[in-house]
């Protein structure tokens, strides 16, 4: 091999592609892989960052290996073991040559690499680490995304998240938190801290569902992405099954929540033509499958109540009984104020909006609720069919102060307008 | 007698410390303590714990274990590391306590081992 | 790996205690402390004396200040630890679980600082 030859414009843009795409498809898979017996994450990172970088010099040159992946960890493997031993490698050139082609060598012996992804996603969603940083976790092990990036999707500073991050990553190698699938019976609890974090990923995506903040990346295919992969892996648990279908409902209705104007339609306006069927289908039959499984979950019955609106929307039948009932189901598992207000609006369908409105949860009792914008929405909605205008602008008046995207505000706006003087 | 002196530290301040701050407070310092319990003796044991972030509360209800992420208690020092010393009366473990470097920075609890009996 | 299990009790509970329960209490500490050792896991424990037999310590310019008491005046006090060697933070929480204080009270489990090579 000779030195640092130049690079053909074509050679150089193919072997970026090429590491491009094995980024994505297996950036994850190594990092688990390489982080497994160590628990060091960081490490990993580092060592595969370095690898990725040396491919962009040597594949344009050398072109791609036959196992791309196999290569990458080679090296990487070899640049962790040198800063294990703290001995950096300069950038002399004999070197490098010895560590790509050793990658090479290795590259052509080596058979599959085993998919570690599912145990890197229970360590980063342990109970010994933090709740709140469990999602952003998975997104950066697991996709490869920067902090920066996972940052402005749940609104705080690069700086924070960076280190929060640095922090989780230091106790999963410190406190020895293992890489590995539950046992039976703990595993549907740990399973669902899993599952809640790439929920958590998938909902901040949500909150610019038009995508018109163009700093602020949406999240939603990732976390459809990590959906999958929990539910590939685990086909036989039945709540990654019904989160998947969940975000697969709420995902195919993306292109209906929003007029061409960018204003914000709510489901019970949305045109369902506009809905993505096939992806619905493929939600019906998860859903089933999960079903079949017998044994309910919070997931499950979220992706049944969506079940339910489509069935709504598509047939015009009323079916609030049902969906009341599946209310109950859920507050039953999930006794939060954000269940209790759709549960009471569920039920003021069925038997009226006082009936509602004497369901709803008490704001005074949990002030998270005060500052949740649709509860005042759904408030002001309720008051205003029960005959109570001056109560429900009031409510609109507070629901609109505390809404941040300024299509939903107009949207609160023209309701308010549209109540009696 | 045995008594385990607690050294309680506020785990806040060390990052902002320069490094010879870190190394003067702590290492020289540490080291120096040690030795003395060394030279005199009365060492039994000792340990330096990692930081409260990296631990866990475990808790038991009804046959199911809670784990909680985080120390027991949020106070503004925190157990940092012990000693285990075996000496003749509470004097002479209060003596061992005040040289400790965590009284300096921080606070040193003693309290005496709970010798139990052998049947 | 090293674990520290620091066992926290609500001291006022065991005076209140009938002897009976107390020796029960008891065998459920000696038991726990026999399983541990029967695994291997077990590199040193303690019970320690109550927070009314503590003594508190701060220097200040060379001065010493000693006052009565533990250091916090939590609810629940540290009454003892287990250091334990286990494979990793799971096997330590496990321990951790199994120990009686655990559901009277509560066990911080915290890792031991490891010497690096």
């Amino acid at each position: 091999m000779g030195n640092a030859a130049a690079v053909s414009p074509e050679g150089g843009e193919q072997a970026r592609n090429t590491a491009g795409l094995v980024a994505r498809r297996s950036y994850g898979k190594l990092i688990a892989f390489l982080a497994a017996r160590t628990r060091d994450v960081s490490a990993a990172e580092d060592a595969l960052s370095e690898a990725f970088a040396l491919a962009l010099k040597d594949w344009p040159a050398n072109g791609c290996p036959t196992n791309p992946e196999a290569w990458l960890l080679a090296v990487a493997r070899r640049r962790a073991i040198d800063a294990f031993r703290g001995r950096r490698r300069g950038e002399a050139a004999g070197e490098q040559l010895r560590i790509m082609s050793e990658g090479l060598a290795h590259a052509e012996a080596a058979p599959e690499i085993p998919d570690q992804r599912l145990a890197l996603m229970f360590a980063c969603a342990h109970p010994a680490i933090d709740a709140g940083i469990r999602a952003p976790l998975v997104l950066q092990t697991v996709l490869g995304l920067d902090a920066k990036t996972i940052a402005s999707a749940f609104l705080t500073s690069p700086a924070a998240m960076s280190k929060r991050l640095v922090r989780a990553k230091e106790k999963i190698r410190e406190a020895g938190i293992p890489f590995r699938i539950p046992a039976r019976d703990e595993l549907p609890e740990r399973l669902g801290a899993v599952l809640d974090a790439i929920y958590a990923a998938f909902t901040e995506g949500w909150t610019d569902p038009a995508g018109a903040d163009v700093v602020r990346r949406d999240l939603t295919e990732e976390a459809l992405f990590l959906a999958r992969l929990a539910a590939d892996l685990l086909p036989g648990e039945p709540e990654a099954l019904g989160l998947l279908a969940l975000m697969l409902y709420a995902h195919a209705r993306r292109r209906a929540r929003r007029q061409a104007e960018g204003e914000y339609v709510p489901l019970a306006e949305q045109d369902p033509s506009q809905w993505d069927s096939p992806m619905m289908l493929e939600a019906e039959g998860l859903l089933r499958r999960a079903a079949a499984m017998e044994s309910i979950g919070r997931y499950q019955i979220e992706a049944a109540l969506q079940s339910a609106h489509v069935f709504r929307c598509r047939t015009g039948e009323a079916n609030w009984r049902d969906v009341a009932a599946l209310y109950d189901a859920l507050y039953a598992l999930v006794a939060s104020p954000v269940v209790a207000l759709n549960r009471a609006l569920a039920i003021a369908e069925v038997d009226g909006p006082q009936a509602g409105l004497q369901a709803m949860p008490d704001a005074a009792a949990d002030p998270r609720l005060a500052q949740y914008q649709p509860y005042w929405a759904a408030r002001a909605e309720l008051l205003s069919r029960a005959g109570a205008a001056q109560e429900a602008r009031r409510a609109y008046d507070l629901a609109i102060g505390l809404e941040r995207d300024p299509a939903v505000r107009r949207f609160l706006e023209r309701r308010r307008a549209a109540l009696e003087p | 007698m045995q008594y385990l002196i607690m050294a309680y530290t506020d785990e806040k301040l060390w990052p902002g410390l320069s490094a010879a701050a870190k190394e003067q407070r702590f290492f020289a310092a540490y080291s120096v303590y040690v030795e003395a319990l060394n030279q005199s003796g009365v060492l039994k044991g000792m340990n330096r714990l990692r930081p409260v972030a990296e631990g866990v509360t475990v808790r038991v209800s009804e046959g199911k274990a809670q784990v909680l992420d985080g120390p027991y208690a949020e106070t503004k020092e925190q157990l940092g590391g012990y000693f285990l010393i075996d000496v003749p009366d509470s004097e002479a473990a209060l003596s061992w306590a005040a040289r400790c470097p965590a009284a300096e920075h921080g606070v040193v609890e003693v309290r005496p081992i709970w010798e139990m009996r052998q049947p | 790996m090293q674990y520290i299990l620091m066992a926290y009790l609500d001291e006022n509970v065991w005076p209140t205690m009938s002897k009976e329960q107390q020796e029960q209490g008891m065998a459920a500490y000696m038991a726990y402390g026999q399983a541990l050792q029967t695994a291997g896991v077990i590199k040193g424990s303690n019970r320690l004396r109550p927070t009314s037999d503590a003594t508190t310590v701060r220097t200040t310019g060379g001065k010493s200040q000693v006052l009565d008491g533990p250091y916090a005046e939590t609810r629940e006090q540290l009454a003892g630890y287990f250091l334990i060697d286990v494979p990793d933070l799971d096997a330590a929480i496990s321990w951790a679980s199994r120990c009686p204080a655990a559901s009277h009270g509560s066990v911080e489990v915290r890792p031991i600082w490891s010497i690096q090579p």
